[in-house]
């Protein structure tokens, strides 16, 4: 299996062979491969884009329109497993130019959670982590922010925030117990929510 | 005490400037609150001390940010260093009656709780000249109007970082359309998440990239306000 690491900076080429491609995020690149193999998705080639792009919204959108140019005469479909993520509307916007359907919701959170439950929640001040982002959680937030060299910004950047949630979508005691100590090193509250793959595993069924 | 340490106060005043930039752009407050003092002992306006000296500095860090040389911690440091100074001169201004550009109320809208964008640009538009009246986070349209009213700006600033309360900048828009003062207002938006196109779609009069675009335009619609008005007369 490709290294968290490597989802990060890198992303993960397509083996090919398929007749449907999805092109996700690299968080999503361990869910969706279990997925597949949970439910014997033959059909599916995945292609990740680095998975730090969720830091630079503005770097997803000409990021998947590369691909989808790039695949398009090769595959059957083609399917965006990207939530809006900070593009402000724009990644939507591509898509339908482009003649590809992604997931509907503001961000993994959310499809996560299942986007209705999510929205109802209404939760202003909680800041989310994921399986992927617990594991990754110093180069998506601690050094990203600069909280390495400057741990004096930690209330800048979290005073208003009073939770962090962690969604958990396997049952993993490790990553608990390392997601407890991602809150407290942003000074926050802890809750553990287990989401499982939420509205992930149902777009992807959809196209399975 | 090293032999290379800066004694700020043997510095003459222009070196002492020069050596306040590269203490802004460091983060270094405590430099930044001495320079200042040292500044105004040496009989410098306060208004002065503020444009040439501290607002000098951080349209450095603004540029270095823009092009992609500084980041968020870095400009935040700053930005820090600079309240150290904004805290000894803002009273002196007041006092001093130095020259207002305008006047704005800033908020992030209903449902968000981030506010460094928002803190940033207030705090960068106090250092261009304008009285900034801060609402903080989590604003109801409601609170906007009320402190249209009571406030009377010349700008309205609304900041957003999620795509799902972006659209509540609209909500407040639309309101201030109904009541027949949308245009008593130069209405400013931003966020990480916006574009031109959004906020020309919701009707805004400027989207701004960061704080010193906010500034420039802020600057630029209060002149364009200053000619109509004088052109009226």
């Amino acid at each position: 299996m490709i290294s968290d690491d490597d989802l990060t900076h890198i992303g993960l080429r397509p083996a090919g062979g398929a007749r449907v491609l999805l092109i996700a995020c690299g968080a999503l690149a361990r869910e969706i491969v279990d997925l597949q193999a949970q439910n014997g998705w033959q059909h599916f080639d995945l292609q990740c884009l680095p998975a730090i792009l969720h830091n630079t919204p503005d770097a997803i959108v000409p990021a998947v329109q590369a691909l989808v140019a790039q695949h398009r005469a090769g595959y059957e479909t083609i399917f965006v497993v990207y939530a809006d993520c900070g593009t402000g509307g724009l990644l939507q916007a591509a898509c339908d130019r482009l003649g590809v359907q992604m997931i509907p919701g503001p961000h993994c959170y959310s499809f996560y959670d299942g986007n209705a439950a999510f929205a109802a929640r209404g939760e202003m001040t909680c800041f989310y982590l994921t399986d992927f982002l617990v594991r990754q959680f110093d180069a998506f937030v601690w050094r990203p922010l600069g909280l390495d060299r400057h741990p004096q910004l930690r209330d800048t950047y979290f005073g208003n925030y009073t939770t962090l949630v962690y969604q958990a979508q396997t049952d993993d005691i490790a990553l608990d117990v390392q997601a407890r100590a991602c809150a407290a090193r942003l000074g926050l509250a802890y809750e553990r929510r287990f989401t499982g793959y939420g509205d992930l595993a149902t777009h992807l069924a959809l196209r399975a | 005490m090293s032999d290379d340490e800066i004694i700020l106060n043997d510095l003459d005043d222009d070196d002492l400037v020069a050596q306040m930039f590269d203490d802004l752009y460091d983060g270094m407050r405590p430099e930044i609150v001495e320079g200042v003092n040292i500044l105004l002992a040496r009989a410098w306006t306060p208004y002065d001390v503020l444009t040439k000296a501290l607002v000098g500095g951080m349209t450095i860090v603004g540029n270095d940010f823009r092009d992609g040389i500084l980041f968020v911690p870095e400009v935040l440091l700053a930005a820090n260093a600079m309240k150290g100074g904004m805290a000894i001169l803002k009273p002196l201004l007041a006092e001093t009656g130095a020259p207002r550009v305008g006047k704005m109320v800033i908020g992030t809208v209903k449902g968000d709780i981030h506010d460094i964008g928002k803190n940033l640009v207030g705090m960068m538009m106090e250092g261009a000249g304008f009285e900034v009246i801060d609402l903080g986070i989590n604003n109801s349209v409601e609170k906007y109007l009320n402190a249209l009213e009571s406030e009377g700006p010349d700008i309205l600033g609304m900041s957003a970082l999620l795509t799902t309360t972006m659209p509540y900048m609209k909500v407040v828009i639309d309101t201030l359309k109904e009541k027949g003062i949308r245009e008593d207002y130069i209405v400013l938006v931003g966020g990480a998440p916006l574009n031109e196109e959004f906020g020309r779609a919701i009707g805004a009069d400027a989207y701004c990239r960061d704080a010193a675009v906010a500034v420039e335009t802020a600057k630029s619609y209060m002149a364009r306000k200053h000619n109509q008005a004088a052109a009226a007369q």
